[in-house]
């Protein structure tokens, strides 16, 4: 067994291959994305953006999924709630801050999209759009492109468990299958697809529809940081291995409405949200690293005016950056129309 | 120079394209040990494996998105549709996705796909084997379009295509695979995507046509020209961007201008041919601006005077561009 450093304990991050500081740092992005979260809701409420979608109860099983890859090589196409798992990825708060207002220097889409549809050509996450599921296929076409050209590298997709009803995923899921491709799958089951409870949308469960495209399945506990760290591990080694496709069911629930134009209290109650808001994962996880003994609340408070200045700052830059140029609207139809000073 | 078929020229644009190009694959439904179900593919899996010439799932958005993700990975991916009626199951990709890669991201991640899809009717192939579907996508900015007639251009514009960085739509025609015949060079050319070709040069009429109805045009202008009837032939080639000059320039040369297509009528290409005509030459013009298409019926019948009623020929096309010199 693996002994933590600091306690002499048997520990099970440091048995699943996290050392201490990266175990901390996990936390410490989930933290962040929590705080993002928290504060895009707050200037949404102030007038100061017009929209934001949240994925406050998502943090944990995102960050903990990345943590679990390679994060140098593989390929990422996150869904709009991923905002944890693109901060654990290499996105910053200023690149988050900078899609929240729509400004010329956002790496996502130069200011175009929505907030929560990431993309960065350096970072491997591949641009996505808000049509739900289109992205399994990408993911499968790009972990047949590594295949093709014999790159060691793993995609890693994610959408919710409404969205796990579209043809784009079972088409996916299904050539990933025949072609034992090197993709790993995750639903963020958050048991709501805007209004519409888990009963409604699905008769059985996500993970079992992997069985019908010859692949395995798993559901783990989304507010299992270190479960679902392992689960998508696992998976990456099958993958790499050769050994094809997973599909991850991570169950969790999402805490906050479906967006801030949504008023969830309309479909469901408050004491259903307050339930589940005890069973958030963050503070559980926090615990974990408590009673290793690589986590007290001093370096809870310094994490937490960390994280508060970066997201001051971060704010500050993205509301003062410039828009773009209105006539910038015209670029990037097709290669090369820039010179030509935009298409008509 | 050797005369080939319209088919042949496909086969072969795809097949030096990827002996050049060790990144170019095809992928689709039997387009792998069977070679395609019009033979368009034939050959090319034993040349090139398994690998590069993929027998997919039988699932058309599947194809798109699949190859939408290789292409963003580096790959030059040509997607084939076995029918052009089968391609709607993958509009959303084609139009949500391959079109809007580019501009999306601001430039950082493009979409260089090829989607070859064949249309047209006369093969007694019913509603769902006859369609012509480029108004759907013709008006979806980021997207090309390509309508080959000419053995030469089938050819030269699908090596543009697979060397093109953005999407391109390649729409072959299944009438002309093995009826066009034509010269086409051995050694390696691409017909640049977005030029229109002047087919025959005239005085009277101008004609303005793409894919398989342009067989009947020519035909119809030799013979008027035994009744001295005169007629300038553009073919569009390229269906987006449309060769604005081009079209404006073979309309000036008569003053009278035909514009005919397969699709149906209302919202097709030639709705906006006729309309950038209007907005530029309408004080030039000596008539109206003329259509010939298919009817504003859902898509052809199987029964055969059906489909000989829907279809163009050469006597509709020949009474059509008399009707427009005598005018």
């Amino acid at each position: 067994m693996t002994q933590s450093a600091s306690t002499g304990q048997n520990v099970r991050h440091l048995e699943l291959g996290l050392s201490d500081e990266q175990a901390i740092d996990m936390y410490a992005t989930m933290v962040t994305a929590r705080k993002f979260d928290e504060r895009m809701l707050l200037l949404q409420r102030a007038g100061k953006i017009n929209f934001h979608v949240s994925g406050v109860g998502q943090e944990v099983a995102q960050v903990a999924a990345a943590f679990a890859l390679d994060r140098e090589n593989d390929y990422y196409l996150p869904y709009y709630r991923d905002y944890g798992f693109v901060l654990a990825v290499g996105m910053t708060l200023r690149d988050l801050l900078l899609s929240v207002f729509a400004k010329a220097e956002d790496p996502n889409s130069g200011g175009r999209q929505m907030p929560g549809h990431f993309g960065s050509k350096k970072l491997r996450i591949v641009t996505g759009s808000s049509p739900v599921t289109t992205q399994v296929p990408h993911a499968v076409g790009i972990a047949l492109a590594a295949k093709m050209k014999k790159k060691e590298l793993v995609t890693f997709v994610t959408f919710g468990e409404g969205s796990s009803n579209q043809g784009d995923f079972h088409e996916g899921c299904n050539f990933a299958g025949v072609h034992k491709l090197p993709v790993i799958l995750m639903c963020e089951n958050n048991q709501y697809a805007i209004s519409v409870p888990l009963h409604k949308q699905l008769a059985g469960k996500v993970a079992d529809r992997a069985i019908g495209y010859g692949f395995p399945g798993f559901q783990v506990d989304g507010n299992d940081a270190l479960e679902v760290f392992r689960v998508v591990k696992e998976a990456r080694e099958r993958a790499i291995a050769g050994d094809g496709p997973t599909l991850i069911e991570a169950m969790m629930y999402r805490i906050s409405p479906h967006s801030t134009s949504d008023n969830d209290l309309a479909y469901r109650s408050k004491e259903e949200v307050d339930l589940h808001r005890e069973k958030d994962g963050i503070p559980k996880y926090k615990q974990y690293l408590t009673d290793c003994g690589i986590w007290n609340e001093e370096l809870e408070a310094e994490l937490q005016a960390k994280i508060r200045k970066l997201l001051d700052e971060a704010t500050e830059y993205g509301d003062k950056a410039p828009f773009p140029t209105p006539e910038s609207t015209l670029l990037h139809v097709f290669a090369g129309d820039a010179e030509q000073g935009g298409h008509s | 120079m050797p005369v080939i078929e319209y088919i042949d020229a496909i086969r072969q644009a795809m097949k030096e394209e990827m002996e050049r190009d060790e990144d170019v694959f095809v992928l689709g439904e039997d387009v792998g040990l069977k070679g395609g179900v019009f033979t368009t593919t034939k050959g090319l899996q034993e040349q090139f494996g398994e690998q590069r010439v993929m027998d997919t799932p039988l699932a058309e958005s599947a194809i798109a998105g699949v190859a939408i993700g290789a292409a963003m990975y580096g790959m030059k991916p040509i997607a084939e549709m076995q029918y052009s009626d089968f391609m709607f199951p993958a509009t959303n990709q084609i139009i949500s996705e391959a079109a809007k890669i580019r501009y999306r991201s601001n430039n950082d991640w493009t979409c260089p796909i090829v989607i070859r899809a064949p249309i047209g009717g006369g093969i007694f192939g019913g509603l769902y084997h006859s369609q012509c579907p480029e108004s759907v996508f013709i008006g979806t900015p980021g997207l090309k379009i390509v309508a080959p007639y000419r053995a030469y251009d089938a050819k030269g514009l699908l090596k543009a295509a697979v060397r093109d960085p953005d999407p391109v739509l390649f729409f072959e025609n299944k009438k002309c695979y093995k009826l066009i015949l034509g010269e086409v060079p051995d050694e390696d050319y691409i017909v640049p995507i977005g030029k229109a070709n002047v087919l025959r040069e005239g005085e009277d009429i101008t004609v303005i046509s793409y894919s398989m109805p342009l067989h009947f045009v020519e035909q119809a202008a030799a013979e008027l020209a035994g009744e001295g009837i005169s007629a300038h032939i553009l073919d569009l080639r390229t269906l987006q961007p449309l060769d604005k000059e081009g079209i404006l320039e073979a309309v000036r040369k008569t003053g009278k201008v035909l514009i005919i297509h397969e699709d149906n009528k209302t919202g097709g290409v030639g709705a906006e041919v006729s309309a950038i005509i209007a907005e530029e030459l309408l004080y030039e013009l000596d008539a109206p601006i003329m259509r010939l298409c298919g009817p504003d019926v859902p898509a052809m019948p199987i029964n055969p005077p059906g489909e000989k009623f829907f279809l163009l020929n050469k006597e509709k096309v020949k009474e059509a561009m008399r009707q427009l010199a005598l005018y």
